[in-house]
């Protein structure tokens, strides 16, 4: 049935209407949220292989023609995320059932990760660039409720500096649509690329291409726009800020990528070396960053910035390698983050703090939780036979291919600044002489929140191992966004 | 102090009954003329407003018990469940229907389902100004 690309959206939003009705009851709560992202996930694991063995899977609301009716798209590129986000969800609420406490899981905690999950895959999802922006209110406004909520001071401080951002943000990005909308006349995705592509990218459409980089890299954190970022998502507990680092910053990475690999092709000259001049400083802002702190947060939320960076360099080369370097990165730094987030939740729990020369010695008390940290730090740094090496490798073929020698020797050293980062938490925290007063949770709880956490790890130590298996998915979401046509025909042969 | 404010609630208890009645038809008329869920529901709201200002937060909430979380929450369930009778039948998601029908004392009259999903619009609307409203008027 041509409906099913809709089920990871509304299956969310359904259970968090249902968790709606009983806000007190935790259990119910609990139970709601894990029933409703285990069908989500499933749903998630069939849509990704229909996609892949019957094509790109589109529906348009209403039985409506294509571009008159809102269109949903169901392509590689978003199954894809829509599977990783639907994933990076499930465990977030089985780390958040022992790590976020009672009091917030009886104010609408749940209700607001599934509802924040509804945005991230309808974001994903859609095929018209209006409800491209609704989709992000939806998201965001379930994060201006997981960013507040328990009310403690730093939380309000760092929540309305978010608000004001992402509420400025968003008004660009209406008078963008605007802008767009009175040039080509149309708001489908797939009408506006036809559209752009009859009339040849003039002067103004390469204007709105810059405001739409404005406009996501304002939420996706590149250079000159990613100032907000760091100290806001210091503010909220470990869970929502895993959430936060996986999942919102790379939503507005993708739709840099849709908009840039679909509608503003044809001058690539001007909007693409921009954009890579961007991402360079983007990794240079992140990597100074991510060495000058010595709180174990800070140093990951860099890292989320660094991550920004390299993708969307991958992005700004345009041909299959990078592309395909770009997705096999994009959906390992999302697990990879949320990841680390948890491995350091874990590490601040025990130690109960978040500097780093107030821990030590720790892995002769938490031995297993050290060796998962490593793993993932490698990981992020890209080793071998670990998730980051495949990505970040086509990634810098890529870029010797499209002749940007400099900047591909940049993101290689980045890798390093990026190693010596992550390591340092681990020199700190795990080697050396126990300090301060450890095991501050008991047992039962350290347990419930290392499974989910061990879990993810590994699911990325095999996206690694394993990337035999996934890279005819990425070929697939490279040539996609490499060849737009195959979209426009998909969408618009009704 | 005790100041007697008489006149205020003796003119709410009326005005109450025509604002009400005002957002009701407000709501039904929005298929053909200017209205619909949103407005009719924000008019709604306003009216249950006026009687907060008459009278105090207290008396409201005993003379209406509802919790308007649960309106909101059953007016998302009802705006979705809506939208996807179109799935159920194996149409597109968002498929409306709509049929005439012969009402006793009406008439022929035509019946959408785009009505019930505004039904839900309103819902929500009423539910989610008077969660703001209680919430901001009963904190302390």
């Amino acid at each position: 049935m041509s409906n099913f690309l809709l089920l990871p959206i509304i299956i969310p939003f359904f259970f968090g209407m249902l968790l709606m009705f009983a806000p007190k009851n935790i259990r119910y709560q609990r139970i709601g949220a894990m029933t409703g992202l285990t069908i989500a996930l499933v749903t998630a694991i069939a849509l990704l292989f229909k996609v892949k063995n019957e094509g790109i899977q589109v529906v348009t609301f209403g039985d409506w023609p294509a571009p008159f009716g809102i269109t949903l798209v169901s392509d590689t590129v978003s199954a894809l995320l829509v599977l990783t986000s639907v994933i990076l969800a499930f465990f977030t609420v089985w780390y958040s059932i022992s790590a976020i406490g009672k009091e917030r899981e009886s104010f609408f905690y749940y209700p607001g990760i599934l509802f924040m999950l509804t945005g991230v895959n309808g974001a994903f999802t859609t095929g018209d660039i209006f409800n491209l922006f609704v989709f992000f209110e939806v998201l965001l406004m379930s994060s201006y409720l997981l960013i507040v909520l328990g009310g403690e001071k730093a939380q309000l401080r760092e929540s309305i500096k978010y608000i004001l951002v992402n509420v400025i943000s968003s008004a660009i990005f209406v008078i963008t649509v605007a802008f767009l909308y009175s040039v080509v006349g149309t708001l489908n995705m797939a009408d506006i690329a036809v559209k752009i592509a009859a009339i040849g990218q003039p002067g103004i459409i390469t204007v709105i291409a810059v405001l739409f980089l404005i406009v996501f890299g304002l939420k996706a954190a590149i250079f000159p726009l990613y100032f907000w970022l760091p100290s806001s998502y210091a503010a909220p507990p470990i869970p929502v800020l895993a959430l936060f680092g996986a999942l919102l910053t790379k939503v507005g990475v993708y739709a840099i990528t849709r908009t840039y690999t679909l509608f503003f092709v044809h001058d690539t000259g001007f909007t693409h070396e921009l954009l890579m001049i961007l991402s360079v400083l983007t990794i240079l802002a992140g990597c100074i960053g991510a060495l000058a702190y010595f709180d174990v947060k800070k140093i990951i939320i860099y890292n989320i910035i660094i991550a920004v960076g390299v993708i969307l360099f991958g992005v700004s080369q345009m041909n299959d390698n990078a592309l395909m370097g770009s997705m096999f990165y994009l959906i390992h730094d999302m697990l990879i983050k949320a990841a680390l987030f948890f491995l350091v939740g874990i590490i601040i729990a025990v130690t109960g703090t978040s500097d780093l020369r107030k821990m030590g010695g720790l892995m002769k008390t938490h031995p297993a939780l050290g060796w998962f940290y490593l793993i993932a730090a490698f990981g992020l740094a890209g080793i071998p036979p670990l998730s980051g090496f495949v990505g970040k490798l086509l990634i810098v073929r890529g870029g010797f291919e499209a002749g940007n020698l400099g900047a591909s020797i940049w993101i290689l050293l980045s890798s390093l600044v990026v190693l010596l980062s992550v390591i340092r938490i681990f020199i700190y925290a795990f080697w050396g002489k126990e300090q301060g007063s450890l095991q501050q949770i008991d047992k039962g709880q350290y347990r419930m929140m290392f499974i989910p956490t061990a879990i993810l790890v590994m699911l990325t130590v095999f996206y690694g191992v394993g990337s035999e298996w996934i890279t005819p998915f990425m070929q697939d979401a490279a040539n996609i966004l490499n060849n737009p046509s195959v979209y426009t025909d998909a969408v618009l042969k009704e | 102090m005790k100041t007697n404010d008489v006149i205020l609630k003796t003119t709410a208890q009326v005005v109450f009954f025509i604002i009400f009645l005002f957002s009701i038809h407000i709501f039904l008329a929005g298929h053909f003329a200017p209205g619909g869920g949103f407005v009719g529901g924000l008019l709604t709201s306003s009216a249950l407003v006026l009687l907060l200002l008459a009278y105090d937060l207290k008396t409201v909430q005993t003379l209406l018990p509802i919790n308007y979380t649960i309106m909101t929450a059953s007016g998302l369930v009802l705006a979705l469940g809506t939208a996807s009778i179109g799935m159920f039948l194996g149409r597109p998601f968002f498929k409306h229907y709509f049929d005439h029908f012969y009402l006793p004392l009406i008439g022929d009259t035509e019946l959408h389902t785009a009505m019930l999903f505004d039904t839900g619009v309103y819902l929500v609307v009423v539910g989610v100004t008077m969660t703001i409203i209680q919430s901001i008027g009963g904190d302390d």
